[in-house]
């Protein structure tokens, strides 16, 4: 790439073209295609040249997306790997330096290596910035102690995102740091958390003098917070935008109410009715962001979506399970497994009810969301904050 | 493809409206408005219809008015909601308009567009799409006689298009001298009246052949610009009631800091991001003659009339002790909304009209 302007649809277009030509998706190894798909610049088309992108607008990705879908072409499993696309890399690229940006990138999008989150720890969870484990300078390395838990895929990862603490005698915000924590390190020790469902979707990571080489820091020391900003708007920037009605969670408890006619009563009736409408309603509110963020001018709905679909996804699964009344007092199996990944749609409706639970908690609760609402969009004071400048150390915990 | 964002043209002219209101109809205005002996704001109708246009909106250019769409109408009614005016754009802009174009009647028609004439169609409020043909009036021959309801915006109306059960089947009639006798209203800033016809005269509309069908088409345009008026109802309640727990102050700090009410207010907000998307959806879809249009309108109404009723509950409780007083004007949205969530069907007859359309059946009997 040598011009200086911001490609247009013609140009991502050819890219392809190019791609598809020279790397037959029918005759091409999986992983190939994809190092190939990175190095045209057609991975995540926003990202810079170089860095598997092409600086161009957000909006031609879907471009890329279904013409390489219609041509047969392999994928990433972006599920699979949800937390290094939507929280690693763009905290890297904001944040790495050119070392870290070309040695974290590609093998993160194509797939070779996961990542995984270790921020909420026993005593940080809504209040993320009172994390405690520590990171002690060692020379030219960093030595963690700590616990952290709630992480999903820890077991199946390469590589984690840490917030530590490297000084405690400051106040909480100030006295954080951002690593890149090598999972195959001496001292990580990877532990299931059995969950209400049975499963262990997720983990508990117990860090005990782990080495970590100085290159494996983003942003400055005590710059934690705000590089830890950055993973966090990210996460909750995922939109359910452009599904179609009935997608998801409602699709699946419309159709055991279809399925069920001997069950039906008005009252339950009623009851789906208004969640059909309030999932409809949500789901046009997504669509009606997707088209915002299209021509550029995105509104603070983001943060509605998440609170909006844990609701309705609850209330959902809750009706579900009454409907289906004798069988709704059975359970598919209780067995301790450790899946790959988690799909909220899957296995039963107990399954459904259970795990929908979560989506109130993880990533950032409906109550911290309704703050985030009721203080960045409608602009309502905070809560007085009694820790803002008392040093980490002395706060009461 | 359907457009849930708002063009520039549409912005441009909720502004003008608001902008009129901010300077014409300030909410304590509207209360001396409805407590005097005109309680309908024909100075401000004047305003509205003869500088902005608002009453030509739905009026094809060949009839002598904008040839807009429900979408544009859409912004007006949020505006109008936002400014609690009381002014017919629903009964007469709205809903009588849009009985005359799909009757193609000329002659009213061009004496509504410029604002001349205002009209009302002679069904219940409460009546709603889908409802079956009225029975209340019987034409026979030119003479109709029978008694209509909670008529909106029928007391200022030069013409009443009045639905009819002919010898023939349904009918659409105009009238002028039909008996209007205004009702005490929940909502005073909307007037609405029951409409007495004695062997009274009217011309035919529409026969039987298209009676049914131009009425059910006014309801559903009514009922889509209705959900708009909701979110400007609901987008008031909001704006005012966070303003006033900015600077409401109580144990030292404003009340709005308190997560206990701060939480509430996120609340409605969120319930504005969807009901917002569910109106436009609902004015698109008929601007657009799609086939979801059905759906779209019931999903509005029976999301927006929720959403506002519940946006003005909590500006009430919100506000605390002033919210309860006559002078301070949330009282008048409160009964708007509640008003509103009756009009053109109430949110479970809406839901109930979404079941066989969306394959939700009920239980078998």
């Amino acid at each position: 790439m040598t011009t200086t302007e911001a490609p247009d649809e013609d140009e991502v277009r050819d890219r392809i073209r190019e791609l598809l030509d020279a790397h037959d998706p029918a005759t091409t190894d999986k992983m190939d295609f994809l190092r190939a798909r990175f190095d045209a610049g057609l991975a995540w088309v926003h990202f810079p040249v170089g860095l598997g992108g092409l600086d161009a607008p957000r909006t031609l990705q879907a471009v890329v997306d279904a013409e390489l879908g219609k041509a047969g072409a392999p994928t990433n499993d972006p599920r699979r790997i949800g937390i290094g696309l939507g929280m690693a890399a763009p905290t890297i690229l904001r944040f790495g330096t050119d070392d870290q940006k070309s040695r974290f990138l590609r093998p993160l999008w194509i797939g070779e290596e996961v990542w995984c989150q270790l921020f909420s720890e026993p005593g940080a969870g809504s209040d993320l910035a009172a994390a405690g484990t520590r990171a002690v300078q060692d020379g030219d390395d960093w030595v963690i102690n700590g616990q952290k838990v709630w992480t999903s895929g820890a077991h199946n990862s390469k590589w984690a995102i840490l917030l530590a603490r490297t000084n405690p005698d400051v106040p909480k915000h100030q006295g954080l740091s951002y690593f890149v924590c090598d999972m195959k390190a001496p001292g990580v020790d990877v532990r299931p958390l059995r969950q209400i469902t049975g499963e262990a979707e997720f983990n508990e990571v117990f860090l005990t003098d782990v080495r970590l080489p100085d290159s494996y820091r983003l942003g400055a020391v005590g710059q934690g917070w705000q590089v830890a900003q950055t993973t966090l708007m990210n996460e909750r920037v995922a939109i359910s935008a452009g599904a179609d009605r009935e997608a998801g969670m409602l699709g699946v408890v419309a159709n055991t109410w279809r399925g069920n006619e001997k069950r039906r009563t008005h009252e339950l009736h009623d009851r789906l009715l208004k969640l059909w409408v309030d999932a409809e309603a949500t789901r046009l509110a997504g669509e009606r962001l997707r088209q915002q963020l299209a021509v550029g001018s995105p509104g603070p709905e983001g943060s509605a979506m998440k609170l909006l679909f844990a609701r309705l996804s609850q209330a959902l699964t809750g009706l579900e399970v009454e409907l289906l009344a004798d069988d709704g007092l059975r359970y598919d199996d209780w067995t301790m497994r450790r899946p790959e990944m988690v799909d909220f749609t899957g296995r039963e409706a107990g399954y459904r009810y259970l795990r929908a639970k979560g989506n109130s908690i993880e990533g950032g609760t409906s109550e911290i969301l309704r703050n985030i609402v009721a203080e960045r969009v409608l602009g309502l004071p905070s809560e007085p904050r009694v820790d803002k400048d008392v040093p980490w150390k002395d706060i009461p915990r | 493809m359907t457009d849930l964002l708002y063009s520039d043209i549409e912005d441009a002219l909720r502004a003008s409206v608001t902008d009129l209101l901010a300077d014409r109809s300030a909410p304590a205005t509207v209360l001396a408005t409805v407590e005097s002996d005109k309680p309908c704001d024909l100075a401000l109708w004047d305003l509205l219809a003869g500088q902005l246009g608002v009453a030509g909106l739905l009026i094809p250019e060949r009839f002598g008015g904008v040839g807009a769409s429900a979408r544009e109408a859409a912004v007006v009614a949020e505006a109008l909601g936002h400014g609690i005016a009381p002014v017919p754009f629903l009964g007469s802009a709205v809903l009588a308009t849009t009985a005359l174009v799909a009757c193609a009647a000329a002659e009213p028609l061009a004496a509504l567009a410029n604002g001349e004439e205002t009209a009302s169609l002679a069904v219940s409020l409460a009546a709603m799409p889908g409802d079956p043909f009225p029975t209340a009036v019987r034409a026979d021959g030119d003479r109709l006689t029978g008694t209509v309801h909670t008529v909106a915006d029928a007391a200022v109306a030069h013409v009443i298009v009045v639905p009819a059960i002919g010898p023939d089947g349904p009918a659409l009639y105009s009238v002028t001298d039909a008996v209007v006798t205004p009702v005490t209203a929940l909502d005073r800033t909307r007037g609405i009246a029951d409409v007495t016809l004695d062997d009274t005269p009217g011309t035919l509309l529409a026969g039987p052949d298209q009676a049914a069908a131009a009425l059910d088409h006014a309801l559903s345009v009514g009922a889509a610009v209705l959900a708009s008026e909701q979110l400007g109802v609901a987008q008031w309640c909001l704006d005012t009631t966070v303003a006033y727990l900015k600077q409401r102050h109580q144990f030292g700090r404003p009340v709005g800091s308190f997560q206990a009410l701060k939480h509430r207010l996120a609340d409605v907000w969120l319930d504005l991001v969807t009901a917002r998307a569910a109106a436009r959806y609902a004015v698109d879809a008929l601007a657009r003659d799609d086939a979801d249009a059905a759906v779209a309108v019931s999903v509005a109404q029976a999301h927006c009339s929720v959403v506002a009723v519940h946006a003005a509950e909590e500006a009430i409780q919100l506000h605390g002790g002033i919210g309860m007083t006559w002078e301070h004007p949330a009282h008048l949205f409160l009964k708007r909304a509640k008003s509103d969530e009756i009009a053109l069907g109430t949110p479970g007859r809406h839901r109930a009209r979404l079941a066989p359309l969306v394959d939700l059946p009920g239980p078998v009997a």
